[in-house]
């Protein structure tokens, strides 16, 4: 090698060094579904997750640091999400929030877990998340057990004599969300007229429509996601139903609305108090609107588990995996989803599902 | 007891879903066929125009609606009309640019090259119109009730007949230029001797093209079809309909025209009856289990010809 060329390498691998962010940021990841049919769960996550970067940084970073956010695509594909999780453990991402769908957010946990990375999910319910015994794994949305145990009782509550049909995708969550409620519901001894799945990415639910029409239904219970709930609801509205959906949390999203229309009224649904209600919330709720955004659903609960990651980082003043796991088993957060405590599974302490109703392009809590 | 009439009521019923999500496979598997027949090649590419059809629906329709026009006939003409002009435009570039240049070439190079073309133009929608559904408001709402009194009525809405009359009407005259026109008469040559149609003063590259262009346009209406039926269209919607439509056309014999709609129409009944009497979550598992039934005892499909060795 003659001086030239030593001095080219040189020269290109302080320009490498000088190229890669300063060694002084902390690169924290928000993985979920960004592109793929719920893309716009991944959506949400993502400006949540934008947003909180900016204003923690706008606020002087955590520890003295500025944090950097990668974003991860899973497009809520058990395969994708396992290969986006090997690409965070390469970066060493300090925090990964997400993901999404249950079925991506488990397989995922395995290689967090293995490589003692922290995973805190925003959006994922499936009980079997955090039920595992792994100790890096949190979430600060409720479970399904929680979640089918309130639809359950909605649906006694006020649909007791109707006969009622259970339906799901055979997706990790929405067959737990759907198999929960059912478990409420035969608790209180109302049984399902009919118990049915359907393959999720179709366009065409009219032979499933036709059988829960044939059977009487005047109830469905859907654990799935909204395209498919969306499909169904117009499809029994075109077979001449005027039966009600009720779903999960994964159907507060406009795309929802946006396939049905007006079929979409009156379908019913079950997710925690909205934190765009939270008064303290207002200000934030309009920065978003002033970016011609509605911040709906999972964008605060984004927002709210990197807030809680960053209070943990500065209670044990260091992002090492191991001191901030047991911040967070100790302490109490302030967030904009309220104050969030964690019990010794991840879960938290408090969670509560409330029934919510589309109307008109919009939802709002059921008038009890 | 069963109730006899209500039954049948139901079967009615589920006999008109499977019609019409037949309806599309077949038009679908029309493209697959035809290129087939002509150059031996699958089009892997064709489910992709078709999503693009979808796309262009969906378009012509949201302009059509910052132009104020409120006639529901004129926008499914205009949605029919721009829609089989863009993609038909598609299919002809797919043709020139992917698959001409490799005609010369060994026979599984174009079978990549239209696997390429499929993710390309996948990506490219997914990159160009996001990742999101794009809905479409129910635009022609309503159809008619009959059999009220077994206490299950059926309901065909009035989409589901204007599918089926455009789907009939569209093989009607398919089937027409293929058997009558001169066109039709140089595609039959071409199938059968490229070299020898040339010869005799047929230009192969320009009936190739212009059989691609067929396929675009009667994928170009089905993409019109499913976006007006299901009301939402994504950039994979392709793959799924690609593959379903692609068995519909080996299922049917392929190279047969008549054959890609009878497959199409079986699919989509298989499927239907599957879900509705058996369980939904196993119908491709029978759709799939038939497909191979009827080729170990037909391997050419049920209306394809033997192929027979030319010496």
């Amino acid at each position: 090698m003659d001086k030239s060329s030593v001095l080219i390498t040189a020269t290109a691998l302080f320009v490498l060094m000088m190229a890669k962010p300063g060694q002084a940021d902390i690169t924290i990841a928000v993985v979920g579904p960004m592109t793929g049919p719920t893309a716009a769960f991944g959506e949400q996550m993502r400006r949540g997750a934008e947003a909180a970067v900016r204003d923690i940084n706008k606020a002087g970073g955590v520890l003295g640091q500025r944090i950097k956010l990668e974003i991860g695509d899973d497009a809520c594909d058990a395969r994708q999400a396992v290969a986006v999780a090997n690409q965070m453990v390469n970066k060493r991402v300090a925090l990964i929030a997400g993901h999404f769908c249950s079925g991506s957010s488990i397989p995922a946990s395995d290689v967090y877990h293995e490589e003692g990375l922290l995973q805190i999910s925003p959006g994922s319910t499936n009980p079997q998340l955090t039920d595992r015994g792994y100790n890096t794994v949190f979430r600060t949305c409720g479970r399904d057990d929680q979640q089918g145990k309130v639809a359950g009782n909605y649906l006694v509550a006020h649909f007791k004599d109707k006969k009622i049909a259970i339906v799901h995708d055979q997706q990790a969550y929405s067959k737990g969300l759907a198999d929960e409620t059912k478990k409420a519901l035969n608790a209180a001894g109302v049984t399902e007229i009919l118990y049915e799945t359907l393959t999720p990415g179709e366009k065409d639910y009219s032979a499933l429509v036709t059988k829960l029409k044939t059977v009487g239904t005047e109830m469905v219970f859907y654990g799935g996601y909204p395209h498919e709930a969306g499909l169904i609801v117009r499809q029994m509205r075109d077979q001449g139903m005027k039966t009600v959906l009720m779903g999960g949390d994964a159907l507060v999203a406009q795309e929802f609305w946006q396939i049905t229309g007006p079929a979409g009224e009156g379908t019913l649904m079950t997710f925690s108090p909205d934190p765009r209600k939270i008064p303290g919330n207002a200000e934030l709720v309009a920065r978003f609107h002033k970016e011609g955004y509605d911040p709906e659903a999972y964008t605060f609960y984004t927002y709210g588990t990197i807030q809680t990651w960053k209070q943990a980082v500065e209670k044990v003043a260091s992002t090492d995996v191991k001191a901030v796991v047991g911040a967070l088993r100790q302490h109490t957060f302030d967030t904009v989803l309220g104050p969030i405590r964690f019990d010794a599974k991840g879960d938290i302490t408090e969670s509560a599902y409330v029934v919510y109703k589309w109307s008109n392009g919009t939802y709002d809590y059921v008038q009890p | 007891m069963i109730d006899l009439y209500r039954e049948t009521a139901i079967f009615l019923q589920q006999l008109v879903n499977g019609i019409t999500i037949g309806a599309t496979y077949g038009l679908i598997a029309i493209g697959y066929t035809m290129v087939y027949g002509i150059i031996g090649m699958i089009n892997f590419a064709h489910g992709e125009i078709y999503m693009i059809g979808a796309f262009v629906a969906v378009m012509t329709y949201v302009v059509m609606g910052m132009l104020g026009v409120q006639s529901v006939p004129l926008a499914l003409l205009a949605m029919l009309g721009v829609g089989m002009v863009v993609t038909a435009a598609y299919g002809w570039t797919v043709e020139r640019i992917a698959y001409r240049p490799l005609r010369r070439s060994f026979r599984l190079a174009p079978l990549i090259s239209a696997i390429g073309m499929s993710i390309a133009l996948q990506n490219y929608v997914q990159i160009t119109q996001g990742a999101r559904v794009k809905p479409l408001p129910p635009v022609l709402p309503g159809g008619i009730h009959f059999l009220e009194e077994t206490g299950f009525g059926v309901k065909i809405t009035w989409l589901q007949i204007f599918i089926w009359t455009v789907t009939v009407a569209l093989m009607i005259v398919f089937t027409w230029v293929v058997a009558r026109t001169a066109l039709g008469r140089q595609q039959r040559a071409c199938e059968q001797d490229q070299l020898m149609a040339a010869l005799v003063g047929v230009n192969v590259d320009r009936i190739i093209s212009l059989t691609f262009v067929m396929g675009a346009v009667l994928a170009a209406v089905a993409g019109l079809i499913v976006t007006l039926q299901y009301g939402v269209v994504d950039f994979h919607i392709g793959f799924l309909a690609g593959v379903k439509a692609f068995t519909a056309a080996v299922l049917g014999g392929i190279g047969s025209l008549p054959g890609a709609m009878l497959g199409g129409l079986l699919i989509g009944l298989i499927e239907t009856f599957w879900a509705a009497y058996f369980s939904g979550a196993y119908k491709d598992v029978a759709t799939f289990g038939i497909l191979v039934l009827v080729l170990l005892f037909r391997p050419t499909g049920l209306l394809g010809r033997p192929e027979t060795e030319k010496v």
